[in-house]
């Protein structure tokens, strides 16, 4: 059957899967990902199947793993890494920025960086400290890099894959909080492109953008407020860079309003570059500036405060009502 | 291990004064699985319990003599020290299981390396610990229930590091070998003569950073002792996956001297702490200790070890245990009867049930908490998001 009912979890795997049997270039390394098949099972019984050469657990070290991986893609190979949390990219970002992100430049373009790097992002799931960061802006604000993160099953076994098959690094973040979530996956389908937005809800009234954990937020957000007579369209991004403004702009010229939801802090965010953009594009159509949902200029906090730190249904309904109001 | 065996029980140590032919030894671990190879290491407790004779094992001699002072009395005092960590240590990892901690990084099994070392300290010295030393912490006289605040997800921490010099936990592998040199850099700018430690494990030390605190160290000198427990997995990773020439050779190439020593030995552990901590007050530099030691547990909580870890090795360990070590040294040389060990399961269990109470009344932070301590000289943004924040609370109270 070419429809089925998968965790984003298992989507992934499946997709590691696929792009591995597609292409014998391809290989995962990281730490964990072998036996135990990664901390999260991402690569779940991969190594049995395609071997120690191919699923290769990696020294600890975050840095030499996308350094090495820079280098097996010079050689031709198509390396997938998996960091084991947001926190622990940072030893590695040094290799990221300096290195991967600008080897294609550097090299007037003969040079290409096939280099997936996954990360498990985001809070939620009531993690000690350096587990539930979302540090997407400081990839974003890359030029070289690309950076795209899926919200559901269906995206989550497409995009890794079309990931893999980009000649560009990218750094894929995956909503950990999200992992055992299900929904439908149509393995025969043709995919939606990698960089475009996705209407998950159509409305009238106003805009919710969001990617990642928060477009679940966004979708039952969209939910309470149908209850209380308000149409809100949910644009689920997909990508952080490039950003699909033309989907965006499409949305609020219906909708005249945008909210812009995420779980890094507001200060500049996502959400900062989004309300700039939208703002210079769509002036004549706003009915009200664009507004921004997301985390404080503070610490990720503790795991008893996270319900208070990251936007919940109340402040994603709050800021629909502010940008009502208006 | 018997104590004839003392052929493969010849105590390891590259170095400076070490002859270039013992410092060839070839990279066993290329061909050996590391954590399978029995390894030679300094020992002065065999598992049976029983006191390695100096006389008899040469290579010790240089260590011996740093726990020379020891009383049955103080053995005693390591004995508890190991019972009630590791009874605290059992009471975390119910309370994981029952939902009042998120998480637990369980010692069960590495009880001796930290006590000893631990008990090895000065007042003056400084820790750098990583996020499993609560053996250490209770050497330091960290109240063990402030341990559990950040596994509870309170706080990032729970005590004063400055209080009883022993740092924050660090979770980011490795990060805290370079602090503890820093630190150790500055004691020596101030003319002192404590010393630093820092703790770290065996796939730690694969990460860039500790080797930037070896090269750092010895560049400078730095009164540091670099203290590994190699408990020979980091999570689903043997140390075969971290490293192919042993551990403390390491130490050697830049310039300084690395030891193996029985991690489950709690004498020998001191002794070569001991040994390590004074080269450094007398300010000889860094020293690498490879405690050789085995993670009995999961690595967290959240860790299956039966997706990549044999029963039978655990069992082989199991033999090697450091608490029933010293038990069977205390009971056999009559430093120690039952009604000491039956008051210490007394002493233990109430140590447990304090964990329990302090656990299961700790309070949530305070919301606003989010906003604390962002800056030491305050923010305009954070001001102005802690307003919003507070307004956007209040505009609850009284609604439905
Ligand atoms: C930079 C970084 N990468 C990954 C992790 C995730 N992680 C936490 S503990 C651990 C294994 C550490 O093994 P080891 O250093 O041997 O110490 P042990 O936990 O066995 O005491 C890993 C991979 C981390 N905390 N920091």
């Amino acid at each position: 059957m070419a429809v089925q009912k998968l965790t984003i979890a298992k989507a992934l795997n499946d997709s590691l899967r696929k792009a591995m049997e597609e292409d014998p270039k391809v290989l995962i390394m990281g730490e964990d990902v072998g036996k135990l098949g990664g901390v999260f099972r991402i690569t779940d019984g991969l190594q049995k199947d395609f071997g120690e050469e191919r699923v290769i657990d990696t020294p600890l070290a975050e840095s030499g793993i996308v350094g090495t991986a820079i280098g097996l893609a010079l050689r031709g190979y198509r390396p997938v890494v998996e960091i084991q949390f947001d926190g622990f990219v940072f030893p590695a970002y040094d290799q990221i920025v300096t290195q991967l992100a600008k080897m294609h430049a550097r090299s007037l373009g003969t040079i290409k960086m096939p280099v997936v790097i996954r990360i498990p992002y985001a809070g939620g799931i009531g993690a000690v400290e350096h587990h539930s960061e979302s540090p997407e802006t400081l990839f974003a604000h890359v030029p070289g890099l690309k950076v795209v993160s899926p919200s559901n099953a269906s995206d989550a076994y497409w995009m890794l894959q079309q990931a893999i098959l980009s000649d560009d690094p990218v750094i894929f973040f995956e909503p950990k909080r999200r992992y055992w979530d299900k929904g439908e996956v149509d393995v025969e389908a043709i995919p939606d492109a990698l960089h475009g937005s996705r209407v998950a809800r159509t409305g009238t009234d106003v805009t919710l953008a969001a990617y990642g954990p928060m477009v679940k937020v966004c979708l039952q957000a969209a939910e309470a407020a149908a209850e209380e007579g308000k149409s809100v369209e949910v644009v689920d991004l997909r990508s952080m860079s490039p950003v699909d403004f033309d989907g965006i702009q499409a949305s609020v010229e219906k909708t005249r309003r945008l909210v812009v939801v995420h779980e890094a802090p507001v200060f500049l965010g996502m959400g900062s570059e989004i309300a700039a953009r939208i703002t210079e594009r769509c002036f004549y159509h706003l009915e009200a500036p664009v507004l921004r949902v997301g985390g404080y200029h503070a610490p990720y906090p503790p795991a008893r405060l996270e319900d208070e730190y990251l936007p919940g249904l109340d402040r994603v309904l709050d800021a629909v009502d502010r940008s009502l109001a208006y | 291990m018997t104590v004839e065996s003392t052929a493969a029980r010849k105590p390891r140590r590259s170095g400076t004064k070490r002859p270039a032919a013992a410092n060839a030894a070839k990279p066993a671990a290329a061909t050996a699985k590391t954590h399978d190879a029995e390894p030679q290491l300094v020992q002065l407790l065999t598992p049976e319990g029983v006191r390695v004779d100096v006389a008899e094992n040469p290579d010790v001699a240089e260590f011996a003599p740093f726990v020379a002072d020891i009383t049955t009395d103080d053995l005693r005092g390591f004995y508890r020290d190991m019972v009630m960590t590791r009874r605290f240590d059992g009471e975390a990892t119910a309370l994981q299981r029952q939902g009042e901690l998120g998480l637990w990084a369980s010692l069960l099994g590495q009880e001796a390396a930290q006590i000893g070392s631990g008990r090895a300290l000065r007042d003056d010295d400084y820790v750098f610990p990583t996020y499993r030393e609560h053996g250490v912490a209770w050497c330091r006289g960290v109240d063990p229930t402030n341990l559990l605040g950040m596994f509870r997800g309170v706080n990032h921490g729970g005590w004063d590091p400055t209080t009883n010099n022993f740092h924050l936990y660090t979770i980011v592998i490795g990060s805290q070998t370079l602090h503890a040199t820093g630190y150790a850099m500055g004691v020596a700018k101030d003319g002192a003569d404590s010393a630093v430690i820092a703790y770290f494990g065996d796939g730690a030390s694969s990460q860039g950073d500790v080797m930037e605190a070896f090269n750092f160290s010895a560049v400078y000198n730095s009164p540091v002792v670099f203290f590994c427990q190699n408990n020979q997995w980091a999570i689903s990773e043997p140390t075969e996956r971290q490293m192919r020439v042993p551990l403390y050779q390491r130490a050697q190439g830049f310039g300084f001297p690395g030891v193996r020593v029985d991690g489950n030995d709690v004498l020998a552990c001191l002794a070569v702490t001991r040994w390590a901590l004074e080269r450094a007050r007398r300010g000889e530099g860094p020293t690498l200790v490879e405690a050789f030691t085995y993670r009995m547990g999961a690595h967290t909580t959240s860790d299956d070890p039966t997706k990549y870890r044999r029963d039978e090795e655990t069992a082989a360990w199991e033999a090697k245990d450091p608490i029933l070590r010293l038990k069977a040294h205390l009971l056999a040389t009559g430093g120690a009867d039952e009604a000491y060990f039956e008051q210490l399961e007394v002493e233990s269990e109430a140590l447990g049930k304090r964990v329990r109470e302090v656990v299961r009344t700790m309070p949530d932070p305070d919301t606003m908490a989010i906003f604390e301590n962002v800056y030491a000289d305050g923010h305009a943004l954070v001001d102005e998001e802690r307003a919003q924040f507070a307004a956007y609370l209040a505009s609850f109270e009284g609604g439905e």
